[in-house]
């Protein structure tokens, strides 16, 4: 039986992942929700997930060695990071008084700032709600239409240097990163697994994903 | 091409049905509220609310159960609220599935609560539920204050000020019902609203009073809401979902079609 790991760090709310994830499972693989090393080594796929504060992720993820963890993984199997789960992906957040992170892809996370603009319109912060997401060429984007809407929740965004790395961008007063990829890993500024057909579509297609 | 506004559907829970009164009485079943959800779901609907306004504690088991039910078939965000009192009510109705918790009447009578809260979880799943009624009389300047117990209960605090404290404290979002037009189809108080959203820069939801489609469109146009929350509009097939997005859409709303 083929296995896909969300890795429990301690941090918010994992069922949400894991429950997408049961509802577009192919037959023959199973969800874990885990902390436990064993269980994320030998499993097929990996989740990093995350919500609330940068400080306290990073800080659960290298007390339970969940950073040297996901940088071994990685090197064999497919890694997707979702929201905060992507952010501590990155170098470094400005958030918290700023907060270094695993490093695994190039790249800061900023905050938006209360005074964030488009053209006249004062936007709300946090950003929350449907956006669209402008694609690049990638294989997990399959079935799911160009500029499609995700639901998005966070007030601090990433933004990676290295271009070729970007799947994914989206509009909202800046132009920010909402997914990135290199070799093994996907990760989404959005939350796929609230994202109704095409956050399901773009799990379902994570656990096809053969990179 | 930017941020679509909310349709957000409430489903008022009683008991393990979806009811809906007007002005909190003549009470009318609308349902088994997994069933109601998914098909708002199917529809289109932007997120779901979910307030339990069972009055004893006695059934937070039926509660927790339903909202893990829900959470099982229902793949947007999904908000729970009514009797979140405590850390631990929060956490019980993360894990059942909720996305984020409303805190009401526990916020106004400990606004540290509402601190703690966005802290251990973050303000991404906190939201405040403000219920204002307007305390000003004709002729003078506009003044809203909070309530509590359904609106029966005044407490001497301004409307738009608690908003600016409850973002200060960490709420990430104002759910806000003007009690005068709850249930009676009037539409949203805008004046409250557009106080509000103006003076907070988290997003704020409008609701009470929703009984037709222009509603839905002054409460995003005037009132300047983020997102619209109705119930009856919606429940006794007046209107579906997508009708009420291509209608808003036809007026200049973005919208997730």
């Amino acid at each position: 039986m083929q296995t896909v790991a969300v890795i429990d760090y301690g941090m918010g709310n994992l069922h949400s992942a894991a429950k997408a994830l049961e509802h577009v499972v192919p037959a023959g693989m199973k969800v874990q929700v885990t902390s436990d090393e064993k269980v994320i080594h030998s499993a097929d796929r990996v989740v990093l997930p995350g919500v609330g504060a940068i400080r306290d992720c990073m800080a659960e993820i290298k007390r339970l060695g969940v950073d040297e963890l996901v940088k071994d993984v990685v090197k064999s199997k497919p890694l997707m990071g979702i929201c905060v789960g992507m952010q501590v992906l990155l170098e470094h957040s400005e958030e918290n008084g700023g907060v270094d992170c695993i490093g695994l892809l190039p790249g800061h996370v900023s905050y938006f700032g209360r005074d964030l603009y488009e053209g006249d319109e004062h936007l709300k912060v946090p950003h929350m709600g449907w956006s669209r997401v402008k694609q690049s060429e990638h294989t997990l984007w399959s079935g799911i239409d160009d500029e499609s809407r995700f639901y998005f929740v966070h007030s601090f965004y990433a933004q990676c240097p290295r271009r070729e790395l970007v799947a994914g961008t989206c509009r909202y007063g800046v132009q920010l990163d909402a997914a990135l990829t290199r070799d093994n890993l996907f990760a989404v500024q959005f939350h796929p697994e609230k994202s109704a057909k095409a956050g399901l579509q773009l799990l379902g297609n994570f656990l096809r994903w053969q990179p | 091409m930017g941020l679509a506004k909310r349709i957000i559907p409430c489903l008022d829970v009683d008991n393990g049905r979806v009811v809906k009164g007007v002005q909190f009485v003549d009470i009318r079943d609308a349902g088994d509220p997994v069933e109601v959800a998914r098909r708002y779901d199917e529809q289109g609907a932007d997120e779901i609310t979910f307030l339990d306004i069972t009055a004893s504690s006695d059934d937070r088991e039926t509660t927790v159960h339903t909202v893990e039910a829900i959470a099982s078939e229902v793949f947007i965000p999904l908000t729970v609220g009514g009797g979140i009192r405590t850390v631990d009510d929060i956490r019980t109705m993360l894990n059942a599935g909720a996305d984020k918790v409303s805190i009401n009447t526990a916020a106004v009578f400990n606004p540290e609560f509402v601190r703690e809260a966005a802290e251990k979880f973050g303000s991404q799943c906190i939201v405040v539920a403000i219920d204002a009624k307007k305390v000003s009389q004709p002729g003078e300047d506009d003044r809203w204050e909070i309530f509590t117990h359904g609106g029966r209960k005044p407490t001497g605090l301004d409307a738009v000020d608690w908003a600016k404290k409850m973002e200060e404290l960490g709420a990430g979002e104002i759910l806000l019902t003007s009690m005068d037009q709850d249930g009676v189809k009037n539409g949203y108080d805008l004046g409250v609203t557009r106080a509000i959203s103006e003076a907070v820069v988290i997003p704020v939801i409008a609701s009470g009073g929703a009984g037709n489609l222009d509603h839905l469109v002054d409460g995003i146009v005037k009132g300047k809401a983020d997102a619209v929350l109705a119930a009856s509009i919606f429940h006794f097939g007046q209107h579906t979902i997508p009708e009420a997005k291509a209608y808003m859409a036809d007026r200049g709303v973005e919208m997730r079609l």
